[in-house]
């Protein structure tokens, strides 16, 4: 008869960039239960709101997380804009397009970077972080700051990019493409990379839609989705495709994001050539009142802003739901029924950001 | 069976080539001239409205107007550059060059320098 | 869609007609975006707001309650609320009953009783 045991997983954890808690329940290598418990990074940023006027919560509302800071500013920028009904100029919309894209562009990698270090492969982990940094010299190089940008501001960005910089910048990223094929097509086509991940962490369609998965995790089981549809910044102007696959393993999530990394960089060319001049920043008066939901699609999924002003210089109530949050049941999931050697793996497939998701 | 070892390729370039990192801290860092490092002051300019000191989100800036001195705990600044747009007669400045590690935290104040003889204003000990 | 417009709804709601609408978001094919809730100190009342999206369409549900009253959970109809639910009830102490995989105030383990509830009206 087999026994059943209860192992720990977590927090402190080689292949884990945060601590997240999870307790095991396994019949002879196989898991039959996963208990997550988060709470190791608890900061209560949101309650921050009542102690710091609203301007201020944009510098704290961008430390939320390292890795998609960019994207938390603007989230909290356009949420605080459309309540008080400022208009952003056009110039400040491109920018934040193209700060995004990159935004994204450096994620991926990094994540690519962490799977190859889940199974063990890690030397390709440092190709993957050695083509990142060309991405965060670029970020210093314009706006200041490697990890945190400090560059969103309510009414628009605080730093241009003058023209010769931008074409710079398209330069590199064009120039990049090569050495991008060459280590992904590592990913996409090695023997021993693909029986670590096709067939793996399996997550059906119906399964992905009910639990309420968002972001790649979800458009890899097939399910057409990207917020950036809904057109804010300037996607509505530049275009983009939205990226699917149908096979709902470990090696589709890792298709699609290889491919999200290309179409980002095809993105920003295109925003650097339509790129139209103006001012960069509005002034904005006054206090805002009354309340406004905002989504962002940051390069984990859909984040959700809810943002409510009573009229003073102190909001009442911001609320940040992170895509890591809402993929925690999709996670768990996918852990029934796998072997112990690939927990590693299966938690690192829904790109988890602990920061973000325990703000 | 071309699947096999496509990551050959990649390691003998890289066995051949010259390291991706910088021998860091012997070669010393070029920085970027927008890099925020550090708050430096121009006290000619400063009139101690204490804008800068409401508007720091950790608390950072202490200005004390009838001394007439402005301090900062370079360990608190979070190298944001709010207070760089808050002051109405633009004298702080967001430089290049991270605080450097110390044992304790240390507080960097600032005083007026010596007014001119005609100045009604107050003197301290430059 | 508009971008500067208002692109989603709030339909303010009954506490007993929650679970009621829930079926009926669930039955259409609607997913649960996000379940909040804010403490408005002045009245001692919470404020729920239960989002719904439909592909890019967000529908969103207003219930306010007193401190006291005791809110159904959506478990049982949406599986991945527990995450939402279990927050409310650590931070914010709203009463939830019947749900399914209660961390009993240990989500996050923090030492503080319901911080995020402004006690200073109460003294």
């Amino acid at each position: 008869m087999a026994k059943k045991t209860v192992i720990p997983f977590g927090p402190q954890h080689p292949v884990l960039p945060e601590p997240i808690h999870l307790d095991l329940v396994l019949e002879d290598e196989v898991v039959l239960e996963a208990i997550p418990s988060i709470g190791f990074i608890h900061r209560g940023l949101e309650n921050l709101c009542k102690k710091k006027d609203f301007n201020e919560m944009v510098y704290v509302s961008e430390r939320i997380c390292g890795i998609c800071s960019f994207m938390h500013g603007m989230g909290y920028c356009n949420a605080v804009e459309k309540i008080m009904d400022v208009e952003v100029p056009d110039r400040a919309r491109y920018l934040r397009t193209i700060w995004s894209e990159m935004s994204r562009i450096h994620s991926h990698l990094l994540w690519l970077g962490l799977l190859a270090d889940a199974f063990g492969f890690e030397s390709l982990f440092m190709q993957s972080w050695r083509i990142r940094e060309k991405i965060l010299d670029m970020f210093e190089i314009s706006t200041g700051g490697r990890v945190i940008f400090s560059v969103n501001k309510i009414g628009g960005v605080l730093k241009d990019m003058p023209d010769d910089m931008i074409k710079s910048f398209v330069d590199i990223l064009v120039g990049m493409k090569k050495e991008l094929r060459e280590a992904t097509r590592i990913f996409l086509d090695d023997y021993t990379v693909k029986t670590r991940l096709v067939g793996v962490g399996v997550l059906t369609k119906e399964d992905a839609l009910k639990l309420g998965a968002v972001g790649p995790m979800l458009r890899a089981s097939g399910v057409e989705r990207d917020i950036r549809e809904t057109g804010y910044a300037a996607y509505n102007e530049v275009g983009f495709d939205v990226i699917t696959s149908d096979d709902c393993d470990s090696y589709a999530r890792c298709k699609v994001r290889i491919e999200e990394i290309f179409e980002s960089i095809e993105i920003i060319q295109r925003a650097a050539a339509m790129m139209p001049s103006g001012d960069i920043a509005v002034p904005v008066k006054g206090n805002p009142e009354g309340e406004y939901f905002m989504r962002v699609e940051q390069p984990r999924g859909e984040a959700f802003y809810y943002i409510k002003g009573n009229g003073t210089k102190f909001l009442d109530r911001m609320r940040v739901r992170t895509p890591t949050f809402a993929n925690i049941p999709p996670m768990v999931a996918t852990l029934k029924g796998s072997k112990l050697a690939d927990v590693p793996l299966l938690i690192l497939t829904i790109d988890p950001c602990i920061s973000c998701t325990e703000r | 069976m071309f699947d096999f070892m496509i990551f050959t390729r990649t390691m003998l370039k890289n066995l051949f080539s010259k390291p991706a990192t910088t021998t860091y801290p012997f070669e010393p860092r070029e920085y970027p001239e927008r890099s925020r490092g550090h708050i430096e002051i121009d006290m000619d300019k400063c009139i101690f409205c204490g804008m800068c000191m409401r508007s720091c989100p950790p608390g950072a800036i202490k200005v004390d107007r009838k001394e007439q001195t402005w301090q900062i705990e370079r360990f608190d600044c979070i190298q944001c550059g709010y207070c760089t747009e808050k002051c109405p007669k633009n004298c702080l400045f967001i430089v290049p060059g991270y605080p450097e590690p110390e044992p304790e935290k240390t507080v960097d104040l600032f005083e007026k320098p010596a007014a001119e003889p005609e100045n009604k204003g107050e003197e301290s000990n430059a | 869609m508009d971008e500067y417009g208002r692109d989603y709804t709030i339909e303010p709601i009954e506490l007993d007609e929650l679970l009621q609408k829930t079926a009926e978001r669930s039955m259409t094919g609607w997913r649960l975006a996000q379940i909040c809730a804010t403490y408005m100190a002045e009245a001692r009342q919470y404020e729920l707001s239960y989002s719904f999206e439909n592909v890019y369409e967000l529908l969103t549900y207003r219930i306010i309650i007193g401190e006291e009253e005791r809110v159904p959970s959506i478990t049982q109809i949406y599986d991945c609320a527990f995450t939402y639910e279990n927050e409310m009830k650590e931070l914010f102490g709203v009463k939830i009953t019947y749900m399914e995989n209660d961390y009993d105030n240990r989500m996050y383990r923090i030492d503080e009783v319901t911080p995020f509830k402004d006690k200073a009206k109460e003294e």
